[in-house]
C-alpha cells in the first residue's frame, strides 16, 4: 500500500554523511513517512501501515482508521493533521471523499487525537497534501470498492456492474441503487483488498479535487462556536499564567508568593521545573499563578516577587550580536557550495558588487497564543492543545510527567494560527505539570508578551555577497556566507553554531542562478534565545538577499531587472545539487525536482499580470522576486507608491504559484494572500534583545502589518495546477517572495536600496 | 461584588470585581469564548464586542463600567446569517478563524453606524483588527458585499 522509496533512503544518506550522521538510523530509513530524520527525532512519527487493520465497531463500515461507514449512511473522516488556517481538515478529507463518491453533504470530519495509528501527524512544512494526496486516494478507493462489491452480493450480481457514484451504488444494467448506508453490513462483512488491487478515479470523473470547497469550520467560526485550545473548558477547571526568566534558559533564585496569593481568585504560586539547554520542546520553568479565572491569575503574577539568576545569555544585544554577525560574514565560512573558481573569476570581472544583507529575529505572532488546557486522574492526563503535532505533545506531556505515552490522550482543539510556533508543545507540558499538582483540570495561558518574549525565535541572518560581472553584464562569479544561528542549537548538546544541511537547503544551496564560478559559505553564530523554525525558516533572507542582489546587478549592469532575472535562471534545467548535502523538503529530487522553467513560467506570470514595464505614477513602480520553496514556485510582483513622508502603501500584489496539481484552490489562493501578508510583516516588524530580554512586548510595538498597510488587491495565478506535476506545499512558499519584491519596488520608485530588514521608512523620503 | 449584565439580550448576575476586564468575564465566568484574547492591551481587536451596537474592546474595559447592552459574537444573530457573516462565508475570508470573531463585529458596527462605507472609511474601522493569517483583501471586499446586502 505504501511505496517504498529507496531514493530518499540514498538522498538521506548523503544528508547524514554531511551532518556527521548523528542520527538514529532507524529513523533514517524510515520509508513510509519520507521524513527527515530531524523530525523524526522530536516529533511524532508514525507508521502508516499500522492504519489497517483495525477492528471495526458493530454497524459500522471501517476498512482504516481515517473513514467510517454507520447504516445512515454518514461518513466520517478523520482528519489527523492540525487546522490553523490551511483548510488541511477540508482538502485532505476531500480527496479521500473524492475516491470515496461520498456526497460531501453527508460527510463528517472527526479529528484524531496523537497516535501513530495514523502515521505521521505533524502538520508543519508545508507537506500535508504532498504526504497524504496518493494515501487519501487510496483509502478512498479500497472504501469505495468494498460498498460496490456489497452491492453486488445483496443484487446476486457482478461486482463489474456495480458502480459508486456520489452516495450510492448503482447497478448499471438495471438502474437500481443502494444508498452506502443499507451496504454497510454486508460490507463490513468483506475482506479489506490490498490497495494495489483497487482502481483510483479517473481524473475526469474528480468531485472535489481541484475544485474550490469550503472549509468545514467556517459556519462554527462565523458564531463563536469554534474551539481553539484557549476555549476548552473542564468542571472544576483552574487557571494559569507562567512568569519565566526574562533571560532565556535564566533560572529562579527565589520568590515570594505572599503578595500574589492574597489577590482574590489566587488558588497556587509554585515553580514550574527547569530544564537546561538543549530545551527541545521541554518547559523552561518559571513561577505559575494559578487562580480561578485568567485574570485573576494575571493579576496575582504582577504581584510575584521573583529573584532569577539570569544566566550567560544575559551577554545578548541584538545591535552588538548583529556587527558580530556581519563581521563574520565579511570573513570566510565554511564552503558548504562550490564550483568554478570564484576567487580567480571575481578578480577577472569586469565590475564587482558587493552587498551586506541583515534580517532580524522575528515572533510567529499566532493571535491565538500558545495554550492548552491538561486534565490528569488517576495516573493518566488528557491534554487540548494548539498544537501542530498531537505526537511530539503527547511525548513532550509524557516526558514531562514521567508517565508512559500510553497514558496521555493528546487532543488538538483548532489552532488560532500555527507559523511553526505551535509545533513546539511546551506550553501543554506546563499545563500537565500544574493539573498533576493540583488534582484539578488547569488551563495555561500565554499572554501576548510571554508570546513574543519567550518564542522559538526565527533566526537572524547576515549574508555579505560579492558577485562578478563581465563586460556584456552576465553574471560570472557568485561569492556569499551567511551567517545565522541554528535551530538546532534548541536540540542538540554539542550547542552547533553552524547551520544545518536542513537550514542550507531552504534556499541557499539551492540557488538558482546560472553562474559558472559559485561558492556558498557559512559562518559560526551562538545562539542566545530558543530559535525555531517560523512559516518559511531560512527562505525568507535566502530570497531576500538573491533577489535583492540580482536587481542591484541588473541596475550596474544597466539592464532590466525582470530580462536580468530571466536570464540569471539561464536555461531549461533541473538544478544538479548531486555534490551538495541538500535537503528536498522530505522529497526524493527525483519526484520533484528544481526546475528552472518552472521558476521562470512564475516570474513571467506575475511580470505579465502585474503589469510590469507599464509607465506608473512618479515614485510609483512595480518589483519582483522569485523563489521555490517546499517543493513549488512562487513569483511575487509587488506595486508600490511611496509617499513624501516616506510612507509606504500598497494598490496591488499579483501572485504566481505553481505548486503542480491543486487540491482546493481556494485555500492555495487564500495562503498565498496569507504568504504574501506574512512577508510584509516581516518587513516592519522585528524582535530584538537587549541584555538578553526581548524588547517589543505586544502588537504595540511588535508591529505586524494591519489593513491599512496590507495590499488594496492581491490576484493569485495558479499556474500547472492540472495533473502535470504532483502536489507541492502551499503553508509557506508565499512569504518569501514578498519582501524583496516590495523592496526591489521601492528601490525602482524612489532609488532607495533597502538591504536590511525591517525598512526604515525615514530613509523613503522625498 | 454583584453585577448587572445584559448579555445577547439576557440579563444576568455576575459576582467579580468591578475591574476586571469584561473579556475574562465572558470567557472564564460567563462561558462565552467566542470573543478572544489577542493583546489584552486594546491593540488587536480579537475582544470585539458590541455594547449598544457600537464596537468595544472587551480586554480593556473593566466590567464595572459597562453601561450597556452587550453582543458577543454568539448573539449577533439568531442563526449566524448577519449580512456580515453571510458575505464572510460567501467569500471564504477566514482562514484559521481565532481573531474573525472580533473582525465580524467589528465589521457589523461600522455598517451599522455607515451603511455604505468608503475603501478609507472601511480602513479607519478596521485598523485596530489584527489578523495574522493576512485576510485583509478578503475582510474588506466581505464588507462591500455585506454593504450591497
Amino acid at each position: 500500500m505504501i511505496k517504498i522509496e529507496n531514493v530518499s533512503r540514498r538522498t538521506f544518506l548523503k544528508a547524514s554523511a554531511a551532518l556527521g550522521g548523528s542520527f538514529a538510523l532507524g529513523l533514517f530509513l524510515d520509508p513510509i513517512t519520507k521524513l527527515h530524520p530531524f523530525y523524526g527525532k522530536y516529533i511524532g512519527l508514525g507508521s502508516a501501515e499500522a492504519a489497517e487493520g483495525v477492528a471495526t465497531p458493530a454497524g459500522t463500515l471501517s476498512p482504516n482508521v481515517f473513514v467510517s461507514i454507520d447504516k445512515t449512511g454518514t461518513v466520517t473522516i478523520v482528519a489527523h493533521r492540525s487546522e490553523m488556517g490551511q483548510g488541511v481538515r477540508t482538502s485532505v478529507p476531500m480527496i479521500l471523499a473524492d475516491e470515496l463518491e461520498a456526497d460531501w453533504s453527508r460527510v463528517k470530519i472527526e479529528q484524531a487525537t496523537g497516535d501513530k495509528v495514523y502515521g505521521n501527524q505533524y502538520t508543519d512544512g508545508s507537506r500535508s497534501v504532498r504526504h497524504n494526496f496518493d494515501r487519501m486516494r487510496e483509502f478512498g478507493a479500497v472504501t469505495r470498492t468494498m460498498l460496490e462489491q456489497a452491492a453486488a452480493i445483496q443484487w446476486g450480481v457482478s461486482a463489474l456492474e456495480c458502480k459508486a457514484k456520489n452516495h450510492k451504488v448503482v447497478h448499471g444494467p438495471t438502474g437500481r441503487s443502494f444508498d452506502y448506508g443499507e451496504l454497510v453490513d454486508t460490507a463490513a462483512g468483506l475482506k479489506v483488498p490490498s490497495a494495489k488491487r483497487v482502481a483510483l478515479k479517473d481524473e475526469k470523473d474528480f468531485r472535489y479535487i481541484g475544485k474550490p470547497m469550503t472549509s468545514v469550520d467556517f459556519p462554527d467560526m462565523m458564531v463563536g462556536k469554534a474551539q481553539y485550545a484557549i476555549d476548552v473548558n473542564r468542571p472544576g477547571m483552574l487557571y494559569a499564567v507562567v512568569e519565566h526568566c526574562p533571560v532565556t534558559y535564566g533560572k529562579v533564585k527565589s520568590f515570594d508568593a505572599a503578595e500574589a496569593l492574597k489577590v482574590p481568585g489566587v488558588k497556587h504560586v509554585v515553580e514550574i521545573p527547569q530544564n537546561q539547554p538543549p530545551i527541545v520542546f521541554n518547559t523552561l520553568g518559571g513561577v505559575a499563578v494559578v487562580a480561578t479565572n485568567t485574570w485573576a491569575a494575571n493579576e496575582g503574577r504582577k504581584k510575584l516577587k521573583i529573584s532569577w539568576d539570569n544566566g550567560p545569555n544575559e551577554v545578548y544585544s541584538s545591535d552588538s550580536y548583529k556587527k558580530a554577525m556581519a563581521d563574520t560574514a565579511r570573513q570566510r565560512g565554511k564552503v558548504v557550495r562550490d564550483e568554478g573558481n570564484v576567487d580567480k573569476a571575481l578578480m577577472d570581472a569586469h565590475k564587482v558588487v558587493k552587498a551586506d544583507f541583515y534580517l532580524p529575529h522575528y515572533s510567529h505572532a499566532t493571535m491565538e497564543p500558545p495554550s492548552a488546557v491538561a486534565e490528569f486522574k488517576d495516573g493518566k492526563c488528557e491534554v487540548w492543545s494548539c498544537c501542530q503535532d498531537p505526537q511530539a505533545a503527547r511525548a513532550t506531556v509524557a516526558g514531562a510527567l514521567g508517565i508512559d505515552e500510553k497514558n496521555v490522550t493528546s487532543r488538538v482543539t483548532l489552532l488560532g494560527g500555527g507559523f511553526g510556533r505551535k509545533s513546539k508543545p511546551d506550553f501543554a507540558a506546563e499545563a500537565a505539570i500544574l493539573s498533576r499538582q493540583f488534582g484539578t483540570p488547569v488551563k495555561v495561558t500565554w499572554t501576548r508578551e510571554d508570546d513574543l518574549q519567550h518564542a522559538y525565535y526565527h533566526t537572524p541572518t547576515a549574508l555579505h555577497v560579492e558577485a562578478g560581472l563581465d563586460k556584456n553584464g552576465r553574471v560570472v562569479a557568485w561569492h556569499s556566507n551567511s551567517v545565522f544561528p541554528t535551530i538546532w542549537s534548541t536540540f542538540e548538546k554539542e550547542d552547533p553554531q553552524l547551520g544545518h544541511a536542513i537550514e542550507l537547503s531552504l534556499g541557499y544551496l539551492d540557488i538558482p542562478y546560472n553562474v559558472p564560478n559559485l561558492r556558498l559559505e557559512n559562518g559560526k553564530a551562538k545562539a542566545h534565545v530558543r530559535i525555531g523554525w517560523l512559516r518559511a525558516v531560512n527562505n525568507i533572507p535566502n530570497a531576500f538577499a538573491q533577489n535583492t542582489m540580482a536587481n542591484m546587478l541588473a541596475h550596474e549592469a544597466g539592464k532590466d531587472p525582470y530580462q536580468f532575472l530571466l536570464e540569471l535562471i539561464g536555461p531549461d534545467r533541473v538544478l544538479d545539487l548531486s555534490k551538495t548535502a541538500y535537503w528536498n523538503y522530505d522529497q526524493t529530487y527525483e519526484e520533484y525536482p528544481i526546475m528552472t522553467s518552472r521558476l521562470k513560467g512564475v516570474l513571467r506570470v506575475a511580470a505579465e499580470q502585474s503589469g510590469y514595464g507599464k509607465k506608473l505614477g512618479s515614485r510609483e513602480a512595480i518589483g519582483l522576486a522569485v523563489h521555490r520553496c517546499f517543493t513549488t514556485y512562487v513569483a511575487t510582483a509587488v506595486r508600490v507608491q511611496v509617499a513624501a513622508d516616506g510612507s509606504v502603501s500598497i494598490p496591488r500584489v499579483d501572485v504566481a504559484c505553481d505548486t503542480g496539481r491543486v487540491i482546493n484552490p481556494d485555500r492555495v489562493i487564500s495562503q498565498m494572500e496569507g504568504g504574501s501578508i506574512y512577508g510584509l510583516s516581516a518587513c516592519f516588524a522585528q524582535i530584538t534583545a537587549k541584555q538578553g530580554r526581548i524588547e517589543q512586548s505586544n502588537f504595540s510595538d511588535y508591529t505586524v502589518a494591519r489593513m491599512t498597510l496590507a495590499p488594496k488587491e492581491i490576484r493569485v495565478h495558479l499556474v500547472n495546477s492540472g495533473s502535470q506535476y504532483p502536489p507541492g506545499g502551499v503553508g509557506e512558499p508565499g512569504t518569501p517572495p514578498f519582501a524583496p519584491a516590495l523592496c526591489n519596488a521601492i528601490f525602482a520608485a524612489t532609488g532607495k536600496r533597502i538591504t536590511e530588514l525591517p525598512i526604515d521608512t525615514g530613509m523613503l523620503k522625498a | 461584588m454583584a453585577i448587572t449584565l445584559n448579555i445577547n439580550g439576557k440579563t444576568q448576575q455576575v459576582d467579580v470585581p468591578a475591574e476586571m476586564p469584561l473579556l475574562w468575564v465572558l470567557r472564564d465566568v460567563v462561558g462565552l469564548t467566542g470573543t478572544k484574547f489577542g493583546c489584552g492591551i486594546a491593540a488587536c481587536g480579537a475582544c470585539t464586542v458590541h455594547i449598544d451596537g457600537v464596537a468595544v474592546r472587551s480586554c480593556a474595559l473593566p466590567v464595572g463600567n459597562v453601561s450597556g447592552a452587550v453582543t458577543t459574537i454568539e448573539g449577533l444573530s439568531a442563526n449566524g446569517d448577519h449580512p456580515v457573516q453571510k458575505a464572510w462565508v460567501k467569500l471564504n475570508v477566514p482562514q484559521c478563524g481565532y481573531c474573525q470573531s472580533g473582525q465580524v463585529m467589528q465589521a457589523a458596527a461600522l455598517l451599522k453606524m455607515n451603511p455604505k462605507p468608503s475603501d478609507e472609511d472601511i480602513e479607519a474601522a478596521m485598523a485596530g483588527n489584527i489578523c495574522r493569517c493576512g485576510t485583509y483583501t478578503r475582510i474588506r471586499a466581505a464588507i462591500k458585499e455585506a454593504a450591497r446586502g
